[in-house]
């Protein structure tokens, strides 16, 4: 349960399949528009709960609540080993060197 | 009365809502045929080069360093055959506030919503556009909210859009995000509507006079501290507005080096595709934008784009995803400066065409841009296998966008490819064309010469 005041994210849809642009290509013409913002909580609000929020820029928004407290998760991704080895090569073809 | 918020009706207010939010009347640029008076829309913001200068001054922008990359400028000759290999040199844009040349966009439209009283300002971005107006609201005591398209309708999101959103919100912005569609923009016009904010677009005359600075100081920076003219300046191409500002401002300097485009080749991803969206590993920079945008700048979310790189483009080139990460790789290994891979587009195409020079000769690529979480090339390259993308050495050639990324084996096998720019100035030109029922006029054709970087014979040549 997250509680009145805390920060949270939210998620809405904006536009169902059939309310797509005419445009858009057939895969993404099957799945509707989502949104996704934070704010403040207005009230006491369960997980997967309708919250309301108030936005940073003072926004009153409403969605579904998907989580409390969000934060960034995103990283330097996995070893590239690819990546490490063309920088060596590169180096060695300039600087010359033997190969270890 | 409520207001109707369906996506037809909210499409239909969309002249007077952008009109609200831009205090630009676009119509009286307009001659009720196929031209408009570009150059008179490029002045209407009322903002000299100097202006933008001191506007930026007062943004802590510009006066980037511009700097020499000897030892890829050393590969490049051991690549070459004797007497050739120009001069490299890169425009550290990295080093201003927000990481990125983009700010210099932002700071002429922020400094004016400002001025003119706007209560907040909007920016409709996936890339460094985002943080760039973030930064100068921060700095302006503006609030800022940005939307991103980010998402694919798994909830899954591409990494560097990911990072732009933290350091968005960083510098203290409120962050929307969307799944893959162009309907983004149906978005943006009902809070532009809701809010009043100012539409901090990337495609006003603005936007495009901030670059001008970029182009003016590497005239400057070339004549002062290496003592000689610019051969040829790269500009990575996307929206098509790096590209139509620093040539602006180059001009304004008179310098008159080649301008050469460079776009990452997305060939067969389509942008607006919820299973295509990641396929990708660069979400700007590339052929997906610059091609639509280059051939028909008035695609984007004002009438008039102040974006227009076929007036100014000499030459168009793409490289490979590969060759790109393989490049940010060498900027690291071989001049010790670790960028974000996507500014990295322009150097790519640098080390190709530096080639073709000889030594004497200088190269400018006008930008680098700020590297972190998610927007590296071990994150980018790590999604990309998560995406079922092969990662392997070979011959970048051998790349299918969606399919593989393919590093160059060795760095004789980075290759800039030609792009046919006659073809693209056919296409906006019948473009063009067709949007009018009559005939074109004795103007038009004189402003699709200019359009295209052309001549009359060329336009007429083409819709004979």
């Amino acid at each position: 349960m997250a509680k009145k005041g805390d920060w949270v994210r939210i998620h809405s849809i904006i536009l169902q399949p059939g309310e797509r642009a005419a445009a858009v290509p057939e895969d993404t013409r099957q799945v509707p528009l989502e949104l996704w913002t934070k704010g403040y909580l207005a009230a006491d609000t369960p997980l997967g709960g309708e919250a309301t929020v108030t936005t940073r820029t003072g926004r009153v928004v409403s969605g579904t609540l998907t989580d409390e407290a969000p934060h960034y998760s995103h990283s330097f991704g996995d070893f590239v080993p690819e990546l490490q080895q063309a920088g060596d090569d590169a180096f060695r073809f300039l600087f010359g060197g033997g190969k270890k | 009365m409520k207001m109707d918020n369906s996506f037809s009706a909210v499409m239909a207010r969309k002249p007077e809502i952008i009109r609200n939010a831009v205090g630009v009347d676009y119509s009286k640029f307009e001659s009720g045929s196929i031209a408009f008076d570009y150059e008179a829309m490029m002045a209407s913001t009322g903002y000299s080069l100097e202006d933008v200068i001191e506007i930026q001054r007062g943004f802590s922008i510009g006066n980037t360093p511009l700097i020499e990359l000897k030892n890829i400028t050393s590969l490049v000759r051991k690549l070459s055959k004797t007497g050739y290999g120009a001069r490299i040199f890169v425009k550290d844009e990295a080093a201003n506030p927000s990481g990125s040349f983009k700010v210099r966009r932002a700071a002429t439209s922020i400094h004016h919503a400002k001025r003119m009283g706007y209560p907040g300002a909007i920016s409709a971005t996936s890339g460094n556009y985002g943080a760039a107006v973030a930064s100068c609201c921060a700095k302006s005591g503006l609030p800022c909210i940005v939307v991103q398209e980010c998402y694919d309708s798994r909830g899954v999101g591409q990494p560097e859009i990911i990072e732009k959103a933290r350091k968005c919100e960083a510098l203290g912005a409120e962050v929307v995000q969307l799944s893959v569609g162009p309907e983004l923009f149906y978005t943006v016009l009902r809070m532009l509507e809701d809010t009043g904010y100012f539409n901090a677009s990337l495609y006003t005359a603005f936007g495009i006079a901030g670059i001008e600075t970029l182009g003016w100081e590497i005239a400057k920076q070339c004549r002062l501290e290496i003592g000689r003219e610019p051969d040829v300046v790269v500009c990575t191409n996307a929206g098509g507005g790096n590209l139509t500002g620093t040539a602006r401002g180059l001009q304004k300097a008179n310098c008159v080096p080649q301008i050469v485009a460079a776009s990452v080749n997305l060939k067969g991803l389509h942008m607006a595709s919820d299973t295509q969206f990641n396929k990708k590993s660069f979400t700007t920079g590339h052929t997906g934008f610059g091609m639509p945008f280059s051939t028909w700048p008035d695609r984007s979310d004002v009438p008039r784009s102040a974006a227009r790189p076929l007036r100014y483009m000499d030459r168009y080139v793409t490289v490979s995803q590969g060759e790109v990460f393989y490049t940010t790789e060498l900027l690291a290994r071989l001049e010790g400066i670790e960028r974000g891979p996507a500014g990295n587009t322009s150097l790519a195409a640098a080390i190709s065409i530096a080639q073709e020079l000889p030594e004497d000769q200088i190269v400018v690529v006008q930008e680098t841009e700020y590297t972190g979480a998610g927007k590296h090339g071990s994150a980018q390259l790590s999604f990309a296998r998560q995406n079922g993308i092969r990662v392997s050495f070979g011959d970048p050639k051998d790349e299918t966008a969606g399919e593989s990324i393919v590093l160059p084996a060795h760095p004789s096998l980075l290759h800039a490819v030609d792009v046919d720019l006659d073809h693209m100035r056919r296409s906006l030109i019948t473009h063009a064309a067709s949007t009018v029922e009559h005939a074109p006029t004795a103007e038009d054709f004189a402003f699709l010469a200019m359009e295209t970087k052309s001549n009359e014979a060329f336009v007429r040549g083409t819709l004979r």
